[in-house]
């Protein structure tokens, strides 16, 4: 083999072209706060930390304490024990009541961030995102979809989540919120953001092999940005040749995920010279890819299964519209 | 029953052989495989148990080695699932849920309760050669193509992956029967055959938190049981109750699936706290100090512990109410686990305190416990675990209690109780080195994984941003040390096994109950008869003292003979 | 702990055909337990009374853990019954009531029977007792063969769980259906009949438009005749076509906890005639009387579980309305 094995490069810390990467926080615990929802955690998380130091060390430090003091030099002198109590009400109420008005505070504190969190302020703009094996897909007010997750800076977003598949769960960690994606239900989550930048979204419910990899970022916008971006995506999608229409849509809409360009098959047979190809599919039958074959792979993609794959891939029905479907065939045929 | 006035030969009579004990009593593989001595059983569940905890412990130390660096390391994505999925899988259902009750529990509680076996041997047995058929099922599901679920089995995944879910679905299933069996026999073992004199409140601390944990064992396994067969039955015929494909609920699976796991943690660490119960007062020659409290909150958490399932739904589309119920309810769980830290440090206030082996990993109990318990209470406040769900924050709660605690403990009581069950000491002083590998080693693998989840690494990430590699890498480092630490445990262990004689004595730590007052290793029938009982389990250190010659304690010639049983 | 106090002793024996069994004595050296005066004393106990009260615990608790697991199922149908009710009228006119009813019978006779074998066994009244236990035998096998025929009805005619879920008849031509609703029956295969004409006249007329063609009969359909259709799910918002009477979407669940419930519980009563099966035997040998009838105890205590189960069960499938 060629190729060092990455075991020896482990402590080399390679960089990572093209991945999220969360932006300095000012604390070593937390990520950066971005959002007016970390205000439903931050400060709540902060106090269950000190409270739990102070037990640790309490606990610890005590026992510790009576090791020391009391240790036994060796059996063979027989030491013992002095006589104390072996039981005391008093005490046991006592450091079962105390607790318990501590444990009631940090409920009624934690239950009251999550009913922050849960409840969008009314008017947000929403935004949908869809979950599929392995790439989160967001579509906003009008249609355009993509596979980023844009908002303006200072303005509630809620977030309307699906799947179409199994679960999934959209994190955003410097928001501190996530919420399941679950097929056959809509989910929800919120927040405002407060500081501009890049953050990542992970996905936080196992879905099978590139679980780890369905990685996206919410890009925060300054005032007036988002809207900005916006427009100048559908104006981009509008004039756009249907070819680059094509290729755009082959990352943003997840088909990269499973179908390469050059040839490899991955989960899907690869795009490269498959328009014109001869095809032969599991039921037995077989015909020449053409247009109509695309556009029956993309509305419903388990009608004709490639000799040699399994059926994994979900239907765009009514997730693109014909232009854009039309565009994926020019991309196809452009890959000879 | 001679009078304890008299030498410790009083104590066990007749023996036809000087060597005569439950190991030697019948030789051959029939009569291990076939035998209904709850000592004999307890010893194969010990081996296999550990066995199985040697092959989890491999798929962990595989799972770290990956995680060294982002992207591919050892490894690809899919099997990678698949040896997180197995590692759970073989811990949870293999190892430390039949752990400390079925491996220490069947050897030592007859024992403790001067009886002559558990009340259904047979079952006993059955639960024994359930185990072994579960086991077998995981094994196929690892060789056809192991699971890739993860231990949780969530639908619609597990109904539609194509790996081998249904052998070790169904794997699991039957181990749920053993688990049932085990519970079954162990509660009416002390219900119905206490000695006479053993009221509740004279038990010993290890069989009330036994007792507990067979409660939940009888009463939540069984819901596990049917969900699995749900799973199975839906995958294989498309039933559609969890898939919604099929006009299904998959939140319906996490109801079904938490409602027992959540249980099952408790039968993961209340046996723990049993075996700390009895270190404890032991090694302070101290009378352990609120029992009752002890006693009674091992019911309290079995209780309480059915009612907070939906704390691990908190993200799951979950009404608000309901998660309300379930955080209130899991904040009082906190308390009675509190009063039990709380009396055991109490135990040991002026006590005279033995830093053995055994004592080594109860302290390092109350270390690790505690802080497995206090971030416990992180993730049941409801707006800290939006953040901390699904994240290594979770990861290293769960290690540092399950690890930490029931794998510390079990190791704390297979320490204690090592010269009962084998007849044979072993070396103290590598003892002591393990326990310490494994102290330091399971803090350096699991602390940094606290600050991984809180800076928002996901778990069961095969892949991860590049800002995660350093305390991934520590944390790896930390997994070679805690392997290391068993690995030289094991090796002592086994190598003093090896010895040809029986360098135990009857009684080596000074302990108060019933099992130190027969050989080491026991006779096959245990007691001759019943010995009545007239104190309880932590009283008469005093009337004990240590004998040089033979590394062991013995009644205090002096004693005025107040029971019968040893003073 | 006192001496045997009564005559009731008993061999532990919880799970009836589940644990190996063995010879209950051991070749070792009698510690003077007279356990002699006591074949049946299992060597772990001090005496029969404690034998049989911890036999006793034990079969409670076993079947404790039989509630809770029949309990998944049983929260299972309720959550979708209330969340598509439809699909369980729909499905119930498929099931014949009347065999339901005549296992419900059976099963109560065998719980009969099972009861009064432990008094003959109590008694050591060893006919009535072999009597009893064949009677039970013969009725837990009348209630397969009756469960036989159903599954094997249901396979005929494709109303099988899952993805087998291919049904050959319409519900409104299932007899109970007809006999309980016949002007919803005839009403729908008029219907029926309508969207076929249309469908054969060509594309003019859109299937969808098939609507009960006012204007061809100029009559709103009354209550009877399209009520049952809707809370069936064969018409309306929840069929697969609102407007052509079909099926409710998802019908296939019903059948899925319908052959999950029943096939569960038939399971446990091919189990519970093993049992009575052997003890049979042992009972043929005289072996139970008085001091000894601890078996027959547990295992009319598990036949009785598995009679109530299958009371909770009938009326939930078979009469549904």
């Amino acid at each position: 083999m060629t190729e060092i094995p990455r075991i020896l490069l482990a402590f080399a810390g390679e960089p990572a072209p093209g991945l999220p990467e969360s932006p300095a926080s000012p604390t070593y615990w937390m990520p950066l706060d971005a959002s007016v929802t970390t205000r439903a955690v931050d400060g709540v998380y902060d106090f269950l930390y000190w409270i739990s130091v102070v037990f640790t060390v309490g606990v610890v430090g005590v026992g510790a304490y009576f090791v020391f003091k009391y240790r036994a030099k060796s059996r063979r002198d027989n030491e013992q024990a002095e006589r104390t109590p072996d039981h005391s009400t008093v005490l046991e109420v006592t450091w079962s009541v105390l607790p318990l008005f501590l444990l009631i505070a940090l409920f009624v504190w934690g239950f009251k961030g999550y009913v922050d969190l849960r409840t969008p302020p009314k008017g947000a703009m929403e935004i949908r995102a869809t979950a599929q094996k392995w790439k989160w897909i967001f579509t906003y007010p009008g249609g355009f979809t993509d596979d980023t997750l844009h908002v303006p800076v200072d303005e509630p977003v809620r977030v309307v989540i699906s799947s179409v598949d199994v679960l999934h769960s959209l994190f955003i960690p410097n928001f501190r919120v996530k919420m399941d994606a679950v097929p056959g239900r809509y989910t929800d989550l919120w927040f405002q953001a407060t500081k501009t930048g890049d953050y990542p979204i992970f996905c936080t419910e196992y879905c099978g092999t590139s679980h780890s990899d369905m990685l996206s970022r919410v890009v925060v916008h300054p005032p007036g940005g988002y809207e900005a971006w916006l427009q100048e995506q559908q104006d981009k999608l509008l004039s756009m040749p249907p070819e680059e229409l094509g290729k755009l849509l082959y990352e943003k809409q997840g088909c990269s995920t499973c179908h390469s360009v050059d040839g490899t098959p991955k989960i899907g047979p690869s795009w490269k010279g498959l328009f014109g190809k001869q095809s032969s599919f599991t039921n037995g039958s077989s015909l020449t890819v053409d247009e109509n074959y695309i556009r029956e792979s993309i509305v419903d993609p388990n009608a004709k299964i490639v000799q040699g794959f399994v059926p994994s891939m979900p239907t765009y029905q009514g997730k693109l519209k014909d232009a854009e479907i039309d565009g994926i065939i020019a991309y196809i045929k452009s890959l000879k | 029953m001679a009078s304890p006035s008299t030498t410790a030969d009083a104590v066990v009579p007749r023996p036809t052989s000087a060597d005569e004990n439950y190991l030697t009593h019948e030789k051959g593989i029939q009569s291990w495989l076939f035998t209904l001595d709850h000592k004999r059983i307890g010893v194969m569940y010990l081996c296999s148990v550990l066995a199985a905890f040697a092959l989890g412990g491999l798929f962990a130390l595989l799972v770290r080695t990956e995680l060294l660096t982002p992207g591919r390391t050892i490894m690809d994505p899919d099997t990678y699932n698949q040896m997180f999925t197995l590692h759970g899988a073989v811990m949870v259902f293999l190892v430390i849920i039949p752990g400390i009750p079925a491996a220490l529990g069947n050897i030592i509680m007859p024992l403790q309760l001067g009886a002559k076996d558990v009340a259904f041997p047979r079952l006993n047995l059955a639960s024994y050669h359930l185990w072994i058929i579960g086991a077998l099922f995981m094994l196929a599901s690892l060789g056809i193509n192991a699971v890739d679920t993860g231990w949780t089995f969530y639908t619609p995944y597990s109904t539609t992956t194509a790996t081998a879910v249904i052998p070790a679905a169904f794997g699991a299933f039957i181990l749920g029967f053993a688990s049932i069996f085990t519970g079954l026999n162990f509660i009416v073992t002390i219900h119905k055959m206490r000695p006479p004199g053993m009221s509740w409140f004279r038990m010993p601390l290890f069989c009330w938190a036994l007792y507990a944990t067979a409660l939940i064992q009888v009463l939540a396994t069984p819901v596990i049981g049917i969900t699995l067969l749900m799973m199975i039955v839906e995958r294989a015929f498309g039933i559609g109750i969890f898939d919604p494909a099929l006009g299904g609920d998959p939140v319906l699976f996490q109801h079904f699936f938490w409602f027992y796991s959540h249980p099952a943690v408790y039968i993961m660490i209340v046996p723990a706290f049993g075996v700390v119960s009895e270190i404890i007062p032991v090694f302070s020659r101290k009378r352990m100090f609120g029992y009752k409290f002890i006693a009674l909150s091992s019911l309290a958490i079995a209780l309480l512990g059915f009612l907070v399932w939906g704390h691990h739904m908190f993200t799951s589309g979950q009404s608000v109410l309901a998660g309300t119920i379930f955080s209130a309810i899991t904040f009082l769980i906190a308390i009675p686990t509190a009063i039990k830290v709380f009396n055991w440090i109490a135990t040991m206030y002026k006590g005279r305190i033995h830093l053995d082996t055994p004592m080594l990993y109860a302290l390092a109990f109350l270390w690790v416990f505690t802080i497995g318990g206090l971030t416990g209470v992180f993730l049941a406040t409801m707006s800290v675990d939006v953040h901390l769900h699904d994240t290594y924050f979770v990861v290293a709660h769960f290690h540092y209690v399950m690890m930490g605690g029931a794998i510390t403990a079990f190791m704390g009581g297979v320490h204690y109780w090592w010269s009962k069950i084998t007849g044979k000491r072993y070396n103290e002083t590598l003892g002591r080195w393990g326990a310490l590998l494994v102290f330091v080693g399971l803090n350096v693998t699991f602390f940094p994984q606290f600050v991984l989840g809180t800076r928002g690494m996901p778990r069961r990430y095969y892949n991860y941003l590049p800002e995660f590699q350093g305390l991934h890498q520590l944390s790896t480092i930390g997994a070679y040390v805690l392997g290391l630490g068993f690995l030289l445990t094991a090796a002592y262990l086994l190598a003093s096994i090896r010895k040809k004689k029986h360098d135990a004595a009857m009684n080596p730590w000074g302990g108060a109950t019933l099992e130190w007052t027969i050989s080491s290793p026991p006779p096959y029938y245990n007691f001759h008869s019943a010995p009545e009982i007239t104190r309880g389990p932590y009283d008469g250190y005093e009337d004990l003292v240590y004998d040089e010659k033979i590394d062991g304690y013995v009644p205090r010639k002096a004693a005025p003979p107040r029971t019968a049983q040893v003073a | 702990m006192s001496e045997q106090t009564s005559e009731a002793r008993s061999e532990a024996r919880p799970v009836p055909g589940g644990a190996p069994h063995g010879p209950s004595g051991h070749g070792h050296a009698d510690h003077g337990h007279g356990h002699g005066e006591f074949p049946h004393l299992a060597h772990h106990f001090d005496t029969p009374q404690q034998q049989f009260d911890a036999g006793k615990l034990g079969i409670w608790l076993f079947l404790l853990t039989e509630v809770l697991f029949f309990s998944g199922l049983f929260c299972a149908y309720t959550i979708y019954r209330a969340m598509r009710p439809e699909v369980f009228v729909y499905a119930h006119y498929f099931l014949d009531t009347n065999l339901g009813a005549l296992n419900t019978c059976v099963l109560l006779v065998s719980s009969l029977t099972a009861a009064w074998a432990v008094r003959s066994a109590q008694l050591a009244q060893k006919q009535k007792l072999v009597a009893n236990i064949l009677i039970t035998i013969v009725c837990a096998g009348t209630f397969m063969v009756v469960k036989y025929f159903e599954y094997s009805h249901k396979a005929h005619v494709g109303l099988l769980p899952g993805k087998n879920f291919q049904p050959t008849e319409q519900v409104w031509e299932v007899p109970s259906f007809q006999k309980k609703h016949p002007e919803a029956a005839e009403y729908a295969r008029k219907l029926v009949a309508q969207a076929a004409a249309s469908k054969a006249e060509g594309a003019a007329a859109p299937a969808a438009e098939a609507s009960p063609a006012p204007e061809a009969e100029a009559t709103k359909p009354t209550a009877e005749q399209i009520e049952p259709l809707i809370k069936a799910g064969v018409l309306g918002p929840k069929a697969e076509d609102p407007n052509v009477p079909s099926r409710p979407r998802n019908a296939h669940v019903f059948f899925g906890i319908y052959f999950f419930m029943t096939g569960l519980h038939g399971v446990h009563v091919l189990i519970g005639i093993g049992v009575w099966v052997w003890l049979l035997i042992r009972a043929s040998k005289g072996v139970f009387g008085p001091m000894y009838f601890g078996p027959i105890d547990y295992a009319a205590l598990y036949w009785h579980l598995v009679d109530l189960i299958w009371i909770y069960l009938f009326p939930l499938l078979y009469l549904i309305h």
